[in-house]
């Protein structure tokens, strides 16, 4: 049986049966505390969840970024005020990560600053090309929707370790190399090919995702107005940046934001595939918050809290400013 | 089949219908460059996948051939009389140009001692390498995944359940949450509804790896690192969950549940009899978005879930692709093995997954 919500449906069957034995219950609560404090009830568990795992963590984090030492629970921690800011921010000079006294942090903080613009843009580019070939009358149509959406599906781990399957020395990229009569590539071996294939890698994951948004938005475009185009006989290119690009404006706006928050979040591909190598040349932020937080002994929480609430705070002010001038064009 | 015959008899029939476009005849510039970047992409897209899968199958010596071939190929081997092992068979160029078929005994620099199965008792022969190519077949190397499932056995399954448990527990408790959630803030009015409902949408815009620490902190104080519930319960309450369900419930009309009430039903039955009924589709939706990330998710797992017994199977995969011998064999099949799940899934749910995100704009 696949109609509509058949798996929400099977999902209901999977927790009726404990559900009986909350019906009485609840029953009992609504009778002692009255129908009009229901809600709470209903939003409580949520409530609780977010504020518990989502909102505290934020005023905790900020606790950690101005206290010292390796130990977990806050008690034990001592208070070192703005020391965990100044120790990233001890450089030199700014444009060398080498004379940073934590040059790992300026040079994972490089590679995002490079990785970002350079993803973004080929993302939201073959995205759209995408997007508008899958919007044209063409056959197939639903066929090539899903094929561009199923690398989405994969986890990143699987999707790092199939390119490093293709990419090794003995790889099949290498093995085509050779027998078109180019010598074999250590891809991952020098730095600027490893940072072009982490690219390449990530957008192959994720443009599904922002095609499927763009297509909607193109959808959403009334055909009318591509027919008045015709009727003036508009050229292609010309239709596309009169009509199709102001028309999308809002939506690409939408997977902008996106993609600059999830660019800059981008972690688990990068770390199977390279492991932040060759050396520290394709290390992003988020990977550096993880080792000084995680992986590195002893662990340096309030760095790696500092570091995160830098990130958070960039991100912030990124998407305040990218509405703020939206809305300030839009009504220009 | 009769068919077939016809439309090769007719190349411009095949061409139409390959090339032909809904409503319009004629193919222009435009047209041609979009099957040209569409069958681009069905190759970059499908390719490295297949490529996986078919290596998959390939035999260790078969992993480790370069240039490496297409399909999981083997020697063919011959069983000859008073030989212990199976000898693999090769074509060879004999100096008079004939080519047989001879199976190799034993090999000695430059050449070879080969052996006529056919003939054992003519002796052996010696043959320059180079003149001899082995005879090769195609041949699926299940023992692979057999090996994976049955010596390292042990581990697989269990990595395999703590995908399920989470995967499944995390999915169930997120909807009846989310929903309760959305119910409360879509079907009454009450004083703070709005500030719940901004408090649980601003989260939306708090990066995860933003509070990687002090979530580490709470799981930490809560007694869960090491434990699966450590990864479930961070993420449970999302915010997209919440609002989907919301903008659903408020189409259900009011009048539903008054109607209800008179009959003296108590609110959460309305709840659970009418409300959740009536929003499958959206709790479809998201059931979909909590399968696809919690199966998926990698940085919480990987900070929380500290020992192997309790390793999912995204980190029993990294933790095989970072030991110091990789076993190729077995790290391909368990790769193929991992994505098999959601490949599947994607197949039979491909309309919702794509309709899904289009309506909302978020995973």
């Amino acid at each position: 049986m696949m109609r509509k919500g058949a798996i929400g449906g099977a999902a209901v069957a999977v927790i009726t049966s404990p559900a009986r034995a909350i019906e009485p219950l609840m029953y009992g609560i609504q009778r002692l505390i009255g129908i009009k404090k229901m809600p709470w009830v209903f939003l409580g568990p949520n409530l609780g969840a977010v504020l518990l795992f989502s909102l505290l963590p934020v005023f905790i984090n900020v606790f950690y970024s101005m206290t010292g030492s390796d130990r977990l629970f806050p008690v034990d921690r001592p208070w070192v005020g703005g020391r965990n800011y100044e120790t990233l921010f001890d450089c030199q000079s700014f444009l060398d990560p080498s004379t940073c006294s934590r040059d790992l942090f300026w040079r994972a903080l490089w590679n995002t600053m490079v990785f970002v613009p350079i993803q973004v843009i080929c993302m939201i580019g073959i995205s759209l090309i995408t997007a508008i070939c899958l919007n044209r009358n063409i056959r197939g149509r639903g066929f090539f929707r899903g094929v561009f959406f199923f690398p989405v599906m994969l986890s990143p781990v699987v999707v790092a370790l199939i390119w490093q399957w293709i990419l090794q020395r003995n790889g099949v990229l290498n093995g085509i190399l050779t027998s078109m009569g180019f010598d074999a590539v250590n891809w991952l071996v020098f730095p600027n090919t490893a940072f072009f294939w982490t690219v390449f890698i990530t957008v192959w994951a994720h443009m599904g995702f922002f095609t499927i948004i763009l297509l909607a938005g193109l959808q959403a475009i009334p055909r009318d107005v591509y027919e008045a185009a015709k009727m003036d006989s508009a050229s292609h290119w010309r239709v596309f940046t009169r009509i199709t690009l102001p028309l999308l404006r809002p939506m690409l706006l939408v997977v902008f934001i996106l993609c600059v928050i999830r660019s800059v979040q981008t972690f688990d591909e990068i770390y199977v595939l390279t492991g932040g190598g060759p050396g520290s040349a394709t290390m992003l932020l988020v990977q550096y918050i993880y080792e000084t937080g995680f992986a590195a002994q002893p662990r340096n929480f309030g760095l790696a809290a500092a570091a995160s609430l830098l990130l958070g705070a960039a991100l912030l002010i990124f998407t305040m400013l990218q509405l703020y001038f939206s809305r300030k064009t839009n009504n220009g | 089949m009769d068919d077939a015959t016809h439309n090769t008899n007719n190349p411009s029939m095949i061409r139409a219908l390959l090339t032909g476009r809904r409503g319009r005849k004629g193919f222009d510039l435009a047209d041609y460059l979009t099957y040209g970047f569409l069958l681009l992409g069905l190759f970059v897209m499908f390719a490295p996948v297949m490529w996986l899968v078919l290596s998959s199958f390939k035999s260790p010596s078969n992993l480790n051939e370069f240039p490496p071939t297409v399909l999981p190929e083997t020697i063919e081997s011959v069983v000859v009389e008073g030989y212990a092992n199976p000898l693999p068979l090769f074509e060879v160029q004999m100096e008079d140009g004939e080519t047989v078929i001879l199976a190799q005994t034993r090999r000695v620099g430059l050449n070879a001692q080969m052996i006529d199965p056919d003939n054992v008792a003519a002796g052996p022969i010696t043959v320059p390498v180079a003149n001899a190519a082995p005879l090769r077949q195609v041949h699926f190397h299940i023992e692979n995944y057999v090996n994976l499932l049955t010596a390292q056995g042990a581990d697989l399954w269990r990595y395999v359940y703590n995908s399920l448990f989470i995967t499944v527990v995390a999915t169930v408790i997120t909807l009846i949450m989310n929903s309760m959630a959305a119910f409360a803030l879509s079907k009454y009015r009450f004083r703070g509804s709005n500030v719940a409902l901004l408090s649980i949408l601003a989260t939306l815009m708090i990066p995860a790896t933003v509070v990687l620490v002090p979530t580490y902190l709470i799981v930490a104080q809560l007694g869960l690192v090491g434990n699966l519930w450590g990864v479930i319960l961070p993420t449970v309450a999302t915010p997209t969950g919440v609002f989907l369900l919301r903008q659903y419930m408020l189409t259900i009309p009011d009048e539903l549940i008054e109607a209800a009430r008179m009959d003296h039903a108590s609110e959460w039955r309305i709840f659970w009899r009418i409300i959740l009924p009536l929003s499958s589709p959206a709790l479809a939706v998201v059931a979909i978005f909590s399968i696809l990330s919690r199966w998926n998710d990698f940085l919480l797992p990987l900070i929380v879930l500290n020992r192997r017994e309790v390793f999912t199977l995204q980190l029993a995969l990294n933790s095989y692709q970072s030991e110091f011998e990789v076993r190729y064999d077995l790290l391909l099949a368990m790769t193929t093995l991992t994505a098999l799940p959601l490949a599947l899934a994607f197949i039979f749910l491909q309309r919702y997954i794509t309709s899904g995100i289009a309506s909302t704009g978020i995973k």
